[in-house]
């Protein structure tokens, strides 16, 4: 097949399964829109503004497993992709992005829309390429999205200059089937002798604790965690990133840990003797202080990537693989070792646990005159049955929705965990009602997030993805506003967002159907009727109480035992 | 710690500024980097001579790894190896007796003089740091007009080697 390079990119991402492409078009990639016009196997999305279309492939991405297509343009197409790439960056979302750039002959002239995209985003891709001959476009992007969804998957960016797409230069096209490169080879069976160890360990543990993160939902390993921690009997916590890779409504769920996870979670963090991390990465917001993270414990981590284990927190047993393979590898130990956990320790360590959970430290004033978020998110639960696709944009609503959507199915949890993206919700709930038209996504954001990617209504419009939002209106940047009163002395400093738009007519201009509700007691049915209406996005504007704050809370720096259960119950 | 961190990489535009954006987008420290095409002419090699704990330096070393343009790596401080440096220096050697002073101390340094002019000297010396540095301390800071040092490179002893199988 004779192709030109604006051609061989469109058979190229028909050739590797991609169904959808989110972008936006400019000078630099009119070569490759031409080529997309004259075809239908790939679809693309237009987005309002490419921070959007980053978002939306994320979203795309995390609800699939599938790798995130992005296409902008060379300069500002390039630069607002950015803050998206970076999101998909830290929270190791598979993704590739292809740029455009000026024509080779241009480029170090500061030609007009020249950025040096490899340049300003190497800090923040897996890795990135610019094509300098169109015979090595196909292979460039094979190894694109084979660095992109192997080992830790993350976003890859390939730039491409306008002459490598001249629709007059044709070449021999034929799809890469194989790539293989001597400089990457990731790791994917753990190590036999570590994972006796671990099985050693793990099995002679009188207070063990599971922590399991994204890593989990990543490699598809939900259904091997949950069957080895029912084998086990053990408790087990989720990170935000690992909500939904154990079912959040089993017995053995202490919920969330870390800076708003539960009590439950983080004294028992706190007091295990065994910790056993699969796929979670001791971020800051996760361990407080290091220095005083699980101090009884040995720590047992299983991670793809080597350069998280006892990057933050040293590990007595790391496990360097796939989840997946290593647990189903332990699961053979621990079968072929016929020893059972110890009965009695672990029957007293549970009772010790329930007399945390009694505590009941997600509890909030349900009686209040205003809208409590809390009552909002619950009542979420509710109406859609546990079984949305819940995406959040960032602050104290996602905590919310972290703390009281009980996910019980992996996917399902869309948000920016580790660069914490506010303007992620929206469009990521695009791509997430893309890829499964017939689900239903909610959008969990707030009056200020979701005005950082708000135009992305019109995309919504564009291709009638009826997604749900759920907007927690409270007038404030609410986790700034929280901050500000514990650490500021209520120095509310540039946190009131002041003439806010009607937000019901807002999403009315753009096409869409507006809700607002500000009595508690119109919240379920308002809730009931907007996801009543399959077919049409609503906007649901609550407006909450002003002064809720997020509890529980362990202050940056401070140990998992350090806990605030609310501004009354100080601490435990 | 001081350790040398010896690699080598895909021979790429693009390869040497990852590995120095790594350095300081992580806080790490270079004491010295140099880096020169190998006999293979896919493959660069990389010698980097940084400061940190052990748990830096595994960081270090992980985070390189990591580096998709990276084929291999080794911190050849861990084993016997040899490290060697090269300096040229410019110095002022006008008169007769600082001439021959200068001469002296080159020999006894095993340097060689490899330009001579009416008033200066260029001197050539290679070995580690420490010796480059003992010979800068020995001639009077006067007469130095200008220096130019490599930057380490090391190998390591015996059969031990960096290579691609």
């Amino acid at each position: 097949m004779q192709l030109s390079g604006g051609e061989i990119i469109i058979q190229f991402l028909k050739d590797e399964g991609v169904d959808y492409v989110f972008g936006y078009p400019g000078g630099a990639v009119l070569h490759i829109y031409d080529a997309l016009f004259r075809q239908e196997d790939v679809r693309h999305i237009l987005v309002r503004h490419e921070q959007g279309a980053t978002h939306a492939a994320d979203g795309y991405a995390r609800s699939t497993g599938k790798p995130g297509v992005v296409l902008v343009t060379s300069g500002p197409g390039a630069t607002n992709a950015v803050t998206g790439i970076a999101t998909a960056y830290m929270d190791s979302v598979p993704m590739v992005v292809i740029t455009g750039q000026v024509a080779t002959a241009s480029i170090g002239s500061d030609a007009f829309q020249e950025v040096d995209a490899v340049g300003i985003t190497r800090p923040c891709v897996k890795h990135n390429f610019l094509v300098k001959d169109v015979k090595d476009l196909a292979m460039t992007l094979k190894k694109a999205f084979y660095i992109a969804t192997t080992g830790r998957p993350g976003p890859v960016v390939v730039d491409v200059p306008k002459n490598i797409t001249d629709p007059n230069i044709k070449i021999p096209y034929e799809y890469p089937t194989t790539v293989s490169m001597r400089s990457y080879n990731p790791t994917v069976k753990g190590h036999p002798g570590q994972i006796k160890r671990a099985v050693e360990l793990l099995l002679a543990a009188k207070r063990p604790m599971i922590y399991s993160g994204g890593g989990v939902i990543l490699s598809g390993a939900h259904a091997e965690l949950t069957q080895l921690t029912r084998e086990l009997g053990y408790p087990i916590t989720n990170t935000l990133m690992g909500l939904g890779a154990y079912p959040a409504t089993d017995k053995l769920f202490v919920g969330m840990l870390g800076m708003h996870g539960t009590y439950e979670a983080n004294m028992a963090m706190h007091d295990c003797d065994v910790l056993f991390a699969v796929g979670a990465r001791f971020d800051d917001r996760v361990t407080g202080d290091t220095k005083l993270f699980c101090p009884h414990a040995k720590i047992i981590h299983i991670d793809i990537d080597p350069a998280s284990i006892s990057k933050t927190v040293r590990v007595d047993v790391p496990i360097v693989g796939d989840v997946k393979n290593v647990l189903n590898d332990m699961s053979r130990e621990i079968k072929a070792s016929k020893r059972k956990p110890e009965a009695a320790a672990l029957q007293a360590w549970w009772t010790q646990i329930n007399e945390w959970q009694s505590k009941d430290c997600l509890r909030y004033d349900r009686n209040s005159v205003l809208i409590k978020p809390q009552s909002v998110i619950e009542k979420l639960y509710e109406v859609t049955q546990g079984d949305a696709y819940v995406t959040s944009d960032v602050g104290q609503h996602q905590m919310w929705a972290a703390q009281f959507y009980k996910f019980d199915k992996p996917l399902r949890w869309i948000n920016s965990g580790g660069l914490g993206t506010m303007g992620f919700g929206l469009p990521a709930a695009l791509g997430v009602q893309l890829a499964h038209p017939n689900a239903t996504v909610a959008c969990v954001t707030g009056e200020a997030s979701i005005q950082m990617c708000i135009q992305e209504l019109s995309t919504a419009m564009q291709y009638s993805l009826p997604v749900k939002i759920v907007n927690l209106n409270n007038r404030y940047m609410g986790m700034v506003r929280q901050w500000q009163e514990f650490f500021y002395e209520s120095r509310y400093s540039h946190s009131y967002v002041e003439a806010l738009p009607d937000f019901v007519k807002l999403a009315e201009s753009y096409g869409h159907v507006g809700m607002r509700i500000d009595k508690p007691g119109d919240v379920e049915a308002a809730l009931k009727e907007a996801f009543a209406l399959k077919d049409r996005l609503v906007f649901m504007d609550f407006i909450t109480d002003q002064k809720e704050n997020v509890y529980p809370m362990i202050a940056a720096g401070k140990a998992h035992n350090q806990m605030h259960l609310s501004s009354e119950r100080e601490l435990a | 710690m001081r350790h040398i961190i010896s690699l080598l990489m895909e021979n790429e535009a693009g390869a040497l500024s990852r590995v120095a954006g790594l350095f300081s987008a992580r806080g790490y420290n270079i004491e010295s980097l140099t880096v020169a095409p190998t006999e293979d002419a896919s493959l660069s090699r990389m010698t980097i001579v940084t400061r940190g704990s052990d748990v830096v330096i595994e960081q270090i070393t992980k985070q390189l790894n990591k580096l998709v343009d990276i084929v291999k790596l080794a911190d050849i401080t861990e084993g016997k190896h040899i490290e060697r440096e090269l300096m040229l220096i410019k110095v002022r050697a006008a008169d007769k007796e600082p001439r021959a002073e200068l001469k002296r101390l080159t020999d006894i340094f095993r340097g060689r003089i490899i330009d001579v002019s009416e008033s200066t000297y260029i001197i050539e010396l290679t070995g580690s740091g420490d010796k480059l540095d003992a010979f800068i301390a020995a001639i009077d800071p006067a007469a130095i007009i200008e220096t130019v040092r490599s930057g380490s490179t090391g190998i390591a002893r015996g059969e031990k080697s960096l290579q691609i199988n």
